[in-house]
């Protein structure tokens, strides 16, 4: 007689993260990119080391759900303020959290400079082609044509240029260690993206510089669609402008 | 016995903060205070500190928001054009209550304005500067030896309030070079129970100005206020010959000090002239101006601007006497006989004898 | 039989576990929430192999995976 085969917990919420209800609309990413990050806080055993950079956006309220000691940086300056943090503290593990608003459109200096100094900091960018919390706005990653509040037309590329690709221009940088633009639109590019988040605490666990993580994001809210279309879209459209893979690893064997 | 040492006004800004513990500094080039990120950089290395020249003024006071953070001592410096940038970052700063040192040598503006001089960012200093209902304490120093020991003492009030404080010089108190006396520090900083050091072993810490659950940001600003109130028993001013003075001259930093040659003229002369000089500006030292005013028969105030200060004063002289103004725009620096010439301008329209 | 629970107050109806399903056996439900959203549901009929790409891919973490244990 054969006992009853167990049944083994696999899927379980990371320790790092609160036991809480997020504030995003159903369908956004940010819950999963931000499982995803606590996950790797939990595997490296990095919690009771952690100083997080909240930036501006829908995710300024970071510091509700990540159960780790976090300071809220002025919009954009992100990258500054875990300059700060990582020059005092050398030995935490700091990364930021930002929105393509956020490091894109006001903190493009801070984030160009940061990486560039070769800052020993992870830093996570979610694009999803819009301002969401100021109510959808067009960000410098909005697609062209895309119409948002302030692009009613649809972005023109004559009047507000193309979308800005950040993974690409912060691998021209020679402080710019490591870069990857990932996707959580399904599983295959979720696993990539895991993969590479991994690689980016890994650079700054062992001080090789600064390491950065694209992430393509849904907004169903703002883009105005169902999150089945918005989460389509981000391995359709967005994908096709940003192409996902990973942009430098200068420690790649 | 303390050593003493022949430096500029700004070396001696930066000789005080590295004493008072000053271990990371973040700053952007930008005249006339070049030589403390200079100092600055060659020092904090030996110090076991770091030295980050910023992309711009607004990097330079978040990297300072980040350091502090941490519960470190750290200061950024800048002139006029670059402390507006920064106002954003001191807003963060006091929203969040993270303490830290800024210092402004300022210079002319409005706009580029040029590198004279001037006491044309009072109004900014003492209001906050930056969005928001907020204040800085602001310190005045009017010598290379004030320089040093003020910065020392602007370390400890930062932490104490966990409040930014400011340093407001002006182009002649940074450049100016005298003989300073490297007085050590003693105190011992008390450990910063709020400071983000990682989470082991204790709930995490956040520190933060978004306060959006109803009602949590009337508590916050009214906590905000309360301090402020508290920061006024850290008041400081300097009498000069002004015990039988029928006029009181005041002036603060680089006027204040000129001012004290021009008192000593105008008294060889027989008339009993004195000087108050404020050394903080907020808090304002309400007090000394109302004990001058019942005292004197006069007020004039002197400032290298065209009338900033000189709102404070009348306030807190509360009609108590009449409050005369010489204001000098940036362009020179006026000599000790040009003000004694301009007190007497105001001695005689005043009726005194 | 492996079997996914779903944490019903959690859920917000965005049926993307629905989508990520290699087995089909996520569906919308037409029960609400307190946050009035209708939840998931999840049906198996023994076809659960505990995969977890619905959890992965919930943005809630709503849903918890158990697996059955080789014998």
């Amino acid at each position: 007689m054969s006992a009853q085969p167990k049944l083994k917990k696999v899927f379980d919420r990371p320790q790092c993260l609160k036991d809480v209800p997020y504030h995003y609309c159903p369908g956004c990413h940010h819950g999963v990119i931000h499982r995803l990050l606590a996950e790797q806080i939990d595997n490296f055993g990095l919690r009771g080391k952690t100083l997080g950079a909240a930036s501006v956006g829908c995710s300024v309220l970071i510091y509700d759900y990540f159960d780790v000691d976090i300071v809220e940086a002025p919009h954009g300056r992100a990258a500054a303020v875990a300059t700060g943090l990582k020059r005092a503290r050398p030995d935490s593990f700091v990364f930021t959290y930002q929105g393509d608003g956020d490091l894109a459109a006001i903190g493009t200096a801070e984030i160009v400079h940061a990486a560039n100094r070769g800052e020993n900091i992870t830093v996570v960018f979610v694009n999803n082609a819009v301002f969401g919390m100021t109510g959808g706005q067009m960000a410098p990653t909005t697609l062209e044509g895309q119409v948002t509040t302030t692009s009613p037309y649809g972005r023109s590329a004559a009047e507000a240029g193309l979308p800005i690709r950040v993974t690409e221009m912060l691998s021209t940088l020679e402080g710019t260690a490591y870069a990857a633009r990932v996707a959580v639109d399904n599983i295959k590019n979720l696993k990539k993206a895991k993969a590479a988040l991994k690689r980016a605490v890994t650079y700054q666990q062992k001080g090789w510089g600064f390491s950065f993580v694209e992430f393509l994001s849904s907004c169903p809210t703002n883009w105005k669609m169902t999150p089945e279309e918005a989460n389509a879209r981000v391995g359709k459209e967005m994908a096709d402008y940003f192409p996902l893979g990973v942009y430098k690893d200068v420690r790649a064997n | 016995m303390a050593r003493r040492v022949m430096i500029k006004g700004n070396e001696a800004i930066a000789m005080g903060a590295i004493e008072a513990g000053c271990r990371y500094y973040f700053g952007y080039p930008i005249t006339p205070q070049n030589d403390i990120p200079e100092y600055m950089s060659a020092a904090m290395p030996k110090v076991g500190g770091a030295f980050v020249q910023a992309e711009s003024e607004v990097a330079a006071i978040n990297m300072l928001l980040g350091a502090a953070a941490t519960g470190a001592r750290v200061m950024t410096s800048s002139s006029s054009p670059g402390i507006s940038l920064k106002q954003e970052g001191i807003s963060y700063l006091a929203g969040s209550q993270i303490p830290g040192v800024i210092v402004n040598m300022s210079r002319s503006g409005p706009g580029l304005g040029g590198i004279h001089p001037s006491q044309g960012d009072y109004f900014q200093a003492t209001r906050g500067g930056g969005h928001g209902d907020y204040r800085t304490l602001v310190l005045a120093p009017s010598t290379a030896q004030e320089n040093y020991d003020l910065t020392m003492d602007a370390f400890d009030l930062a932490d104490k309030y966990r409040n930014p404080v400011m340093v407001l010089g002006d182009a002649l108190i940074g450049q100016i070079k005298e003989p300073v006396e490297l007085k050590p520090y003693r105190k011992k900083p008390k450990p910063k129970d709020w400071a983000l050091t990682g989470a082991e072993g204790r709930e995490a810490r956040l520190l933060k100005s978004l306060f959006l659950a109803d009602g949590e940001l009337t508590v916050h600003n009214w906590m905000l206020a309360k301090k402020y109130k508290r920061m006024q028993k850290e008041v400081r001013y300097e009498f000069y010959r002004a015990e039988d003075a029928k006029m009181m001259l005041v002036a603060f930093g680089s006027v204040g000090r000129i001012l004290k040659t021009s008192v000593d003229i105008l008294r060889d002369k027989g008339k009993k002239v004195g000087l108050l000089r404020p050394i903080t500006l907020y808090p304002f030292p309400d007090k000394a101006i109302q004990e001058a005013a019942a005292k004197s028969k006069l007020l004039a105030v002197m400032e290298l601007n065209t009338g900033q200060m000189v709102e404070d004063v009348k306030l807190a002289a509360e009609c108590a006497c009449p409050v005369e103004f010489y204001g000098r725009p940036p362009g020179s620096i006026p000599t000790p006989d040009e003000l004694a010439k301009e007190a007497m301008k105001i001695w005689r329209k005043g009726g005194l004898k | 039989m492996s079997k996914v629970e779903v944490v019903s107050e959690r859920c917000k109806g965005c049926g993307l576990c629905v989508l990520a399903c290699p087995k089909k056996n996520l569906s919308l439900g037409d029960e609400y929430n307190a946050q009035g959203y209708a939840y998931v549901k999840f049906s198996s009929d023994g076809k659960c192999t505990g995969c977890s790409f619905c959890a992965e891919l919930c943005p809630d973490m709503a849903l918890r995976v158990y697996k059955q244990e080789k014998k």
